[in-house]
């Protein structure tokens, strides 16, 4: 106990001219059960007022706090400095436009993101207020809430080396939200619908499935499975034929 | 200067403001939403266990209708409810979830056949039945007679706001993400908009709009323990409340939750205790008992969070450098039934805490968690003071909780209050017509400017923000916390309004260029100071204790003076709210009455009368 901790943390201010990309120290004692969460105020609030980063829920649930740690995209809130060496490097998340310091800006390719692949249910009918529930088995439904459960952290986009070549890459996160609305018996899209918007390069085509999104997605979202049923799905969509069960439904 | 117009502005991008956002879009007005973080990490994501609502599908549901849901409320809120308002609730909930369903949400369904349930620990069967089969199914949540509470998982928050974010994505809502509402723009009767500061850029924004609502959740982080998420530091009541004219209600009414883990202050469901978990001191002695030798763990929310720190106040907690705590044990639940049953519990207390709880004691303390109070709305969420500002979600008093609210009570209402305020705007929108006073929005921009500037070049002081912060944290934890009382009542008030003034001559320590984080907490914290003087000096004066309000040295409930809702008004520079008072409710369906549980005196209302 009582290690004192080295936090090297990535500083740039893009709205002031005077600032460039660089480095800074802060110094802090340990205490227990620290996290980033907590670390990161205390040296806001004594030693550097102007430090960004960005918390909200800080429980893990709400996706806003991932930065680089050590290397690795991760959520900062739920990162105790006790799993680390006593130096801790803190990076913002690449691809995603910086805001400032080790705050990014995901909201915005988030929302472009989900006008893309138009992530809600594509339907005819209309809502009756007097009438009972449409029904649904509870297994399909907790099909759905699996792969509903992502958080939109955008750790994953930050781990893939196709994204890092290209801009226009949907990334796993997209795929997978797709996923979700093809498993869904209320989205009427077709098939074919759905490919249009992934079977090609930006989308299943890019995907080098060597995995490093499964392997930093902090929800544990079964994006392997995903991809490799989209992947086989499409080829046998392409030839005109049903094409496999998601490996998610019961 | 960058300005927008728009049919209707939404100050919040979470459950409530979104429900809106889409009841009007849908009727073909424009909409704007702000929100400090992207829509979908607004705080309505966080929330877990579910929303109530009376559809009667579950084998545990059964019987169950508005009429019952309605009962459960008004008990549940002390009687300090607005009667009307909690029955259009009850009796539109079933609505808005079948209508959630239909946009997607994957609520947990009604599986045929017989189940094991559990109840204080103890586990019984009860047969689903086949007719019911795939319609939504509904958990047990304390203060209900039945079980009512419609979930998806554990993230039944997480579902139903990315659904309603999608929907309103489908309908061209327009999401302004990193910008934060500093001021609401009016010229003494009609309100004309907001102006708001970029977090990407530190540049001020302004938007005019023909309806303005305030959906911006909970103000919880006036207080330096809390469940809530980190934005929820009520900017946009103190916006409100700087109008001088739109009034706040119930402030002094803050729900506190008794397992919040330290020293992050997430939560830790109230099922651990419903399947058998315990609550141990230092000595690690099991203490409820001592206290509430019938319910012992298994008392109200309140009562628990009363009788803890009751506990710790006699030196039994636990001290650590994050403060007193005790333990919640769950040990002897077994690692099967905490892995699966508590799945979340477990993930937290591995993640949050670095330890296993099938092994490892946690340590838990009574934490703010909710606010009743808020901007005070009529039946259809008009805001009292000025015409075309609304508000709703937990932002809101409109006042379906009264002084306490049930849990799974809350989210439910950011879609049925969403729906009902939403239809009302559009009404509003359809006949009314605006002009918006070039005078008038120069002048607020001109008073906003001014306090970036006062603020960068340290003209009012040096005063350091964190510092005034925690004074005011301070004062709130000692005087306005579970336990209150007129002797620190009294102090805290005194205290705050030093700590007003202190809040007036901070000076930035940066540059202040940019997104800069110190400007921002700068800008709001004279205003949080006011908020903080709503809730102690409501308190103060509220000599009675009702529901989350308890006053040591008014233990009973007193219908006779007090069954009455607090408005709160702040004059430019007054250094104290105006405080008024209101019937708690038109009518009295159910007149007032013991809840059933929490025991305590109370005075009715029909005792004799004496002078306030
Ligand atoms: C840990 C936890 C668990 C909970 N679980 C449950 C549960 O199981 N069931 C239940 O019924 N209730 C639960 N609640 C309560 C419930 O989650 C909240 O009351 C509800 O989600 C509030 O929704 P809202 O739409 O009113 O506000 P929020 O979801 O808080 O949204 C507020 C919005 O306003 C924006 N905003 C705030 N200030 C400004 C500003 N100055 N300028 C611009 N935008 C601003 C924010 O960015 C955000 O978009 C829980 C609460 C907590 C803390
Ligand atoms: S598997 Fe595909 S999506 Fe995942 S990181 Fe690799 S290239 Fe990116
Ligand atoms: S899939 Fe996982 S890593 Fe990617 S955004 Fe969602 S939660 Fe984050
Ligand atoms: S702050 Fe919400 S996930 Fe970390």
């Amino acid at each position: 106990m009582a290690r004192t901790l080295t936090f090297k943390v990535f500083r740039y201010n893009p709205q002031d001219p005077a600032d460039a990309p660089h480095m800074d120290t802060f110094v802090l004692d340990e205490t227990e059960s620290m996290t980033l969460f907590i670390a990161l105020n205390r040296i806001r609030e004594e030693q550097d007022a102007s430090l960004q980063f960005d918390f909200c829920c800080r429980a893990g649930v709400c996706g806003s706090c991932a930065m680089v740690v050590n290397g690795r995209p991760t959520l900062a809130c739920h990162t105790k400095t006790a799993d680390y060496p006593s130096e801790i490097t803190l990076l913002p998340l690449p691809f995603f436009k910086l805001v400032g310091d080790l705050s990014v800006d995901t909201g915005t390719w988030f929302r472009e993101m989900y006008q893309r692949v138009e992530s809600w249910i594509h339907t005819d009918l209309d809502f009756d207020p007097n009438e009972q529930e449409e029904r649904m088995e509870n297994d399909v439904a907790n099909a759905i809430y699996e792969l509903d459960r992502c958080i939109e952290c955008g750790c994953c986009v930050a781990a893939c080396g196709t994204a890092r070549m290209r801009q226009d890459f949907l990334g796993a996160v997209s795929l997978n939200r797709l996923a979700r609305f093809i498993i869904d018996p209320r989205d009427k899209r077709t098939d074919a619908e759905y490919f249009e918007v992934i079977g090609n390069d930006q989308g299943i085509f890019g995907c080098m499935g060597l995995l490093a999104c499964e392997d930093v997605c902090p929800k544990e979202l079964p994006l392997q499975d995903q991809l490799g049923y989209l992947r086989r799905k499409a080829a046998l969509t392409a030839i005109g034929r049903k094409g496999p069960k998601n490996p998610q439904l019961p | 200067m960058l300005t927008l117009y728009t049919d209707l502005l939404c100050i919040g991008a979470g459950l409530a403001g979104e429900r809106c956002a889409v009841e009007a879009a849908g009727a073909g007005f424009e909409v704007i939403c702000l929100s400090l973080v992207p829509a979908r990490r607004s705080h309505s994501c966080c929330a877990q266990g579910g929303m109530q609502a009376a559809l009667g599908n579950c084998a545990m549901g059964e019987g169950d209708c508005p009429d019952v849901h309605f009962q459960d409320t008004v008990k549940g809120s002390d009687w300090g409810c607005d009667q009307d308002v909690a029955w259009l609730f009850a009796e539109t909930a079933p609505v808005e979830m079948r209508r959630l369903a239909h946009w997607g949400v994957p609520w947990n369904r009604v599986e045929p056949g017989v189940h094991t349930y559990y109840k204080g620990g103890k586990p019984f069967e009860k047969e689903e039945l086949e007719e019911n089969r795939g319609l939504i199914h509904a958990r047990a949540f304390g203060g209900t007679a039945k079980w009512r509470t419609c979930y998806a998982s554990d993230g039944t928050g997480h579902s139903v706001l990315y659904t309603m974010d999608n929907r309103a994505a489908q309908l061209g809502v327009q999401v302004h993400d990193r910008t934060e509402v500093i001021s609401l723009i009016h010229d003494g009767e009609n309100c004309l908009g907001a102006v708001a500061r970029s977090l990407r850029t530190g540049e001020l924004v302004v938007y005019l709009a023909r309806a303005t609502l305030i959906a911006s959740g909970g103000f919880g982080r006036i207080y330096r323990n809390s469940t809530n998420a980190v934005i929820n530091d009520g900017g946009a009541h103190i916006a409100a409340l700087d109008t001088g004219m739109v009034p706040l209600g119930n402030m002094e009414a803050v729900q506190f939750h008794p397992t919040g883990i330290v020293p992050t202050d997430i939560l830790v469901t109230e099922g651990c205790r419903g399947d058998g978990g315990t609550l141990l001191d230092k000595d690690l002695h099991r203490f409820m008992p001592d206290y509430e030798p019938e319910k012992a763990e298994l008392a109200s929310r309140d009562v628990v969070s009363r009788r803890m720190t009751e506990h710790m106040r006699k030196g039994k907690g636990v001290s650590t450098p994050y403060g007193d705590h005790l333990w919640l044990d769950i040990r002897h639940l077994g690692e099967k039934h905490i892995r699966t049953k508590l799945r979340e519990v477990d993930e937290i207390c591995q993640y949050f805490l670095g330890i296993d709880p099938v092994n490892a004691l946690i340590p838990v303390r009574p934490t703010q968690h909710y606010s009743m109070g808020g901007v005070r709305t009529n039946r259809d969420g008009h805001a009292y003071g000025l015409t075309g500002l609304f508000s709703a979600g937990e932002a809101a008093c409109w006042d379906m909780h009264g002084f306490n609210r049930l849990g799974g009570n809350s989210l439910a209402e950011t879609v049925v209050a969403g729906g009902i305020v939403g239809q009302k705007i559009v009404e509003y929108l359809k006949g009314s017509e605006v002009s918006f006073p070039t005078g008038v929005v120069r002048d607020q921009v001109a008073r906003d400017q001014e306090r970036i500037e006062a603020l960068i070049n340290g003209e009012n002081g040096s005063e350091n923000v964190f510092d005034v912060r925690e004074a005011m944290f301070d004062v709130l934890e000692y005087a306005a916390g579970i336990y209150r009382n007129g002797d620190d009542l009294e102090r805290g008030v005194g205290e705050l309004q030093e700590i007003h003034e202190r809040a007036n001559r901070i000076g930035l320590k940066t540059s202040g260029v940019g997104a800069n984080p110190e400007l921002a907490l700068a800008l709001k914290m004279p205003g949080m100071v006011r908020l903080a003087l709503c809730v102690t000096y409501g308190a103060l004066l509220r000599t009675e204790s009702r529901g989350s309000h308890t006053r040591e040295d008014f233990p009973e409930r007193n219908d006779r003076d007090w069954l009455s809702r607090t408005l709160a008004t702040w004059k430019d520079g007054a250094s104290l709210p105006n405080l008024t008072y209101e019937e708690a409710s038109p009518v009295y369906t159910i007149p007032p009455g013991e809840r059933g549980y929490g025991g305590g005196k109370i005075i009715p209302r029909d005792a004799a009368k004496e002078e306030k």
